[in-house]
């Protein structure tokens, strides 16, 4: 799987898309087909959450296709050689998402997708929230508030470097209310840091509950338009409006771009869609087989 | 209360003004190095020369420092992330723990203002905890500097390690240690040889207060051996372990609080190698609440050389 896209964008196999109306024309635009490889995450999601500790379903199922346009359209990476030194790099600062990051990571040929199957067992690497023995992960994340931080200083090595690689970090909503996410907010645009994309995934939802009940984050677009960012709000689940926004970095002035995606958390999962409990879940094995066959029947046209 | 008598500051730079003489001399030769600053004023008036875009002042944000400063070494660069002792270690030490010890990045954590060397400025400033917070990281060096000289010595060293090193420097100029062996780091310098009881030290108050009370116990016909213990995690566990083992009792004595610091790492040391006594002095278990010197407030905290003189002769002759 890792032949066929190993420098992504650069030999896009369509012709450039019509340049999206901010400013990257630098890029081509790739317009991959992405239901298949976005369905087989969701199971995979899924999979993981019915093994022996459950997992992180509803933050991770609403984060597949951010997840999915970044690796499989925009990014320029190597899942075969992961280190490469010109690659894009994501952090997911919302590591709780892991689950997701694994399932996209195994999709796109970082390391076999039997390997998913280790998620949660005695021994693996691959525990709840990433850390860099799994292949394609940057950092380790989990304690949430650190990635935009850590995302200044992948991009202040990009300017030293004289290079136009980008740094994508990727947030939960709930995790806006750390303040250390504003404190880099603030500093990565009095540095101009232009490479720098943060994606918030805008499920609107937290543990006990909404985000507008417990600490209400709007108006979210105008915060960061106040902190000097640029803000593109898109359908977090519309790949093509997705892909257009997170190849729009850098623009012509200089600042730092968000992204704030809306979600449905849990999102393919009717019986947990848009809702809270959805954060955390083991599956037994009837709603194992419950959860596949509606995802199963939402593939079918 | 009357207060200790005070002598006169010294000349000598303090050991953050020599490491950011070295900074300076080194940003231009090694284009890895990155100093990251959080406003701290420490480079008011330096030139970095052609190194001056690797010079970033982000601001009063240390938590963003320690993150920024972690994903700047993930890309190869090796960056300095300067602030306050105070801040390094209990502010962003999450920051640290996460970003930076965990990944065994090569930043360099210069935290200035150590101890109580921030004086007046109080007990937000000050920093007695740092060694026990930065000790207990894995992958950690933990440095502490002295003198101008052995600061020199140890910030040079230091940069070739491969890995995260807390480097605990002063905010004042303090008097040269007693010449002793070159300073290595990792390794107990040795200032004397003793007999009678170790006086392990760390930090320059320290250091001169073991110096000053061997001389007054040698005196009294007690022989000490004073070590001078800059690197505080890797431990020089076979120096202090050997010099224990000829004295029985020994007494440290560090710029910290009590618990956790240096003196705890050497009791836990020493405690799975020998059965000797280990005397702990360090500042008392409460925050520093009225204004004073450096000195002035390691005096009125006793540690000083006159409280190592009595526990080594209540010890010793006991």
């Amino acid at each position: 799987m890792s032949s066929t896209f190993a420098v992504r964008g650069g030999q896009a196999p369509t012709a450039p898309a019509a340049a999206p109306a901010t400013g990257a024309e630098h890029r081509q635009t790739d317009r991959t087909d992405l239901t298949e490889v976005t369905a087989r995450i969701r199971e995979h999601v899924v999979t993981m959450c019915a093994g022996r500790e459950g997992g992180h379903v509803g933050g991770s199922m609403s984060l597949v296709e951010i997840l999915s346009v970044l690796y499989f359209r925009v990014m320029l990476v190597d899942p075969g050689f992961p280190a490469w030194p010109d690659r894009d790099v994501l952090l997911l600062s919302k590591g709780h998402g892991g689950i997701g990051l694994y399932a996209t990571l195994a999709e796109a040929g970082y390391f076999p997708v039997e390997r998913l199957a280790e998620y949660g067992e005695h021994g693996s690497p691959l525990m709840a929230h990433p850390n860099t023995e799994v292949p394609g992960v940057e950092m380790p994340t989990g304690s949430l508030g650190h990635g935009l931080a850590l995302g200044i200083g992948f991009a202040l090595a990009n300017r030293l470097d004289d290079t136009d690689r980008r740094t994508f970090v990727v947030m939960g909503d709930g995790e806006l209310q750390e303040g250390s996410v504003w404190e880099a907010a603030s500093v990565a645009a009095a540095h101009r840091l232009d490479g720098l994309v943060a994606v918030v995934d805008r499920n609107g939802l937290q543990i006990t509950g909404a985000t507008a009940e417990v600490n209400d984050l709007e108006p979210l677009a105008d915060r960061w338009r106040a902190f000097g960012w640029r803000v593109f709000e898109v359908d977090g689940h519309d790949v093509d409006a997705l892909t257009d926004a997170l190849s729009a970095a850098p623009g012509q002035d200089r600042r730092p771009t968000v992204v704030i995606a809306r979600t449905v958390k849990g999102k393919g999962l009717p019986m947990v869609e848009d809702q809270a409990r959805s954060h955390y879940a083991k599956l037994g094995g009837r709603q194992h087989r419950l959860a596949l066959e509606a995802l199963r029947k939402a593939r079918r046209p | 209360m009357s207060a200790p008598a005070v002598p006169a500051p010294p000349k000598a730079p303090s050991s953050r003004e020599v490491y950011r003489d070295i900074l300076t001399e080194l940003m231009p030769r090694d284009e890895r190095v990155v100093c990251l600053d959080t406003d701290t004023g420490l480079f008011g008036g330096v030139d970095f020369g052609p190194a001056a875009g690797r010079y970033v002042n982000i601001g009063i944000a240390e938590h963003t420092l320690m993150g920024a400063a972690a994903g700047l070494a993930k890309q190869g660069r090796v960056p300095f992330a300067n602030t306050m002792a105070a801040f390094a270690s209990s502010r962003a030490i999450e920051a640290v723990k996460i970003n930076i010890a965990y990944n065994d990045l090569p930043v360099r954590i210069a935290a200035t203002h150590s101890g109580v060397s921030a004086g007046h400025l109080g007990a937000t400033h000050h920093s007695l905890e740092d060694i026990a917070a930065m000790r207990v990281l894995p992958n950690m060096t933990v440095v502490v500097a002295a003198d101008a000289a052995s600061t020199d010595s140890l910030v040079r060293q230091a940069l070739a390690l491969p890995g995260p090193v807390y480097l605990r420097l002063g905010r004042n100029a303090v008097p040269d240690l007693p010449a002793g062996p070159p300073v290595v780091l990792g390794q107990a310098q040795v200032l004397r040889q003793g007999t009678d009881v170790t006086i392990a030290a760390c930090g320059a108050y320290p250091v001169l207060s073991a110096w000053e009370a061997a001389e007054e116990l040698s005196g009294l016909g007690i022989d000490a051996t004073v070590l001078h213990v800059h690197t505080v995690k890797p431990l020089d566990t076979a120096t202090l372990a050997a010099a224990a083992g000829i004295t029985g009792t020994v007494i440290t004595v560090e710029e910290h609080w009590r618990a956790g610091g240096f003196g705890a790492a050497v009791a836990e040391a020493l405690t799975e190698l020998l059965p000797v006594r280990v005397h702990r002095l360090g500042m008392p278990d409460r925050f520093v609440s009225v204004s004073g010197s450096q000195r002035y407030l390691l005096d009125r905290a006793g540690v000083t050389a006159a409280a190592i003189v009595e526990r080594a002769t209540s010890s010793v002759k006991g």
